[in-house]
């Protein structure tokens, strides 16, 4: 059989990359939209 | 003037938990203390569940060491399609209950649900070409999930392609129910076609065709990528609630001068 890490790899590497990306992208958004909430609420 | 979805009343006599959850300022009060917990719990169910199936698992029989590819691309699947029978729930509520919140969370779900079915493509792709000797067929259950993909994506344009909030809402939740008959297509392609694709290895009424060894870090890893989904959806929906009562705030305090 063929070698299949880079295959291997590259799947992990990849749903990694986007879990990683999305949950950081989503943390980022809530925080920015609490933060512009609280600031609107006090004006 | 885009309508505000804040502003549309629920009908009074409806009732039960999720009418009862459709009021975003409650939603708002039950998501964010949980918020960090499920992230947690998310995390460390993930990270256990690929490690697990990367390092420790069991080699298979036959595929060899390429069976590790499983445990990403088996939950991304069952998350794909999960997440687009939510959004078609979501939309019919979004079309008979008319519930502010549904045409929010249908909004938040696309862009996650895309980005797994594109993890569940590109894993199963990158597992053909060692098995099949070629990233892609135009296998039924390879279609399919392709099709799936497009409608996400066609779900998220389709929101977006309005000057009136409203009417894409609308449109979009008509493509999502229509498109919800993928995914029984999705499920039995292999039983309908004879494919190159795998049959099921783990089904609800005939149990699961694996070792436990090879079980149990599955289950970890899919249990991980649904609460990895449900929380961000959950905290993508409490952003746009969020950003919404702020654009209502700042419109508020600009009237009154």
């Amino acid at each position: 059989m063929q070698n299949t890490w880079p295959f291997i790899n590259g799947a992990y590497g990849v749903t990694t990359i986007f879990l990683v990306a999305a949950a950081w992208l989503t943390f980022a958004r809530y925080r920015r939209a609490l933060a512009r909430l609280r600031q609107a609420e006090t004006q | 003037m885009n309508e505000n979805v804040l502003s549309r009343a629920v009908p009074a006599k409806t009732s039960g938990w999720l009418h009862y959850f459709a009021n975003p300022g409650r939603f708002l009060r039950f998501v964010q203390p949980i918020l960090p917990w499920t992230a947690g719990v998310s995390l460390i169910l993930t990270v256990a569940g690929l490690v697990w199936g990367y390092e420790f698992a069991p080699a298979d029989w036959q595929q060899g060491d390429a069976a590790r590819i499983m445990y990403v691309h088996v939950p991304a699947a069952w998350v794909a399609m999960s997440g687009y029978a939510m959004l078609a729930v979501c939309s019919l509520f979004s079309i008979v209950w008319r519930h502010p919140l549904a045409d929010i969370a249908a909004e938040e779900i696309g862009p996650v649900g895309a980005g797994f079915t594109f993890v569940c493509l590109v894993s199963g792709s990158l597992w053909g070409k060692p098995m099949w000797g070629a990233y892609w067929v135009w296998d039924a259950r390879l279609t399919s999930v392709l099709v799936l993909f497009f409608l996400y994506l066609g779900h998220i344009a389709l929101i977006r392609a309005f000057d009136n909030k409203t009417h894409g809402y609308r449109a979009a939740a008509i493509l999502a129910l229509a498109g919800a008959i993928n995914l029984p297509i999705i499920v039995y392609s292999v039983q309908w076609w004879n494919t190159l694709h795998q049959g099921n290895t783990i089904s609800i009424s005939g149990g699961a065709k694996i070792y436990m060894t090879m079980l149990y870090p599955l289950l970890i890893s899919t249990l991980g990528f649904y609460l990895s989904f449900l929380t961000m959806v959950c905290a993508r929906v409490a952003a746009a609630v969020c950003e919404r009562k702020t654009a209502s705030a700042l419109l508020a305090a600009a009237e009154r001068g």
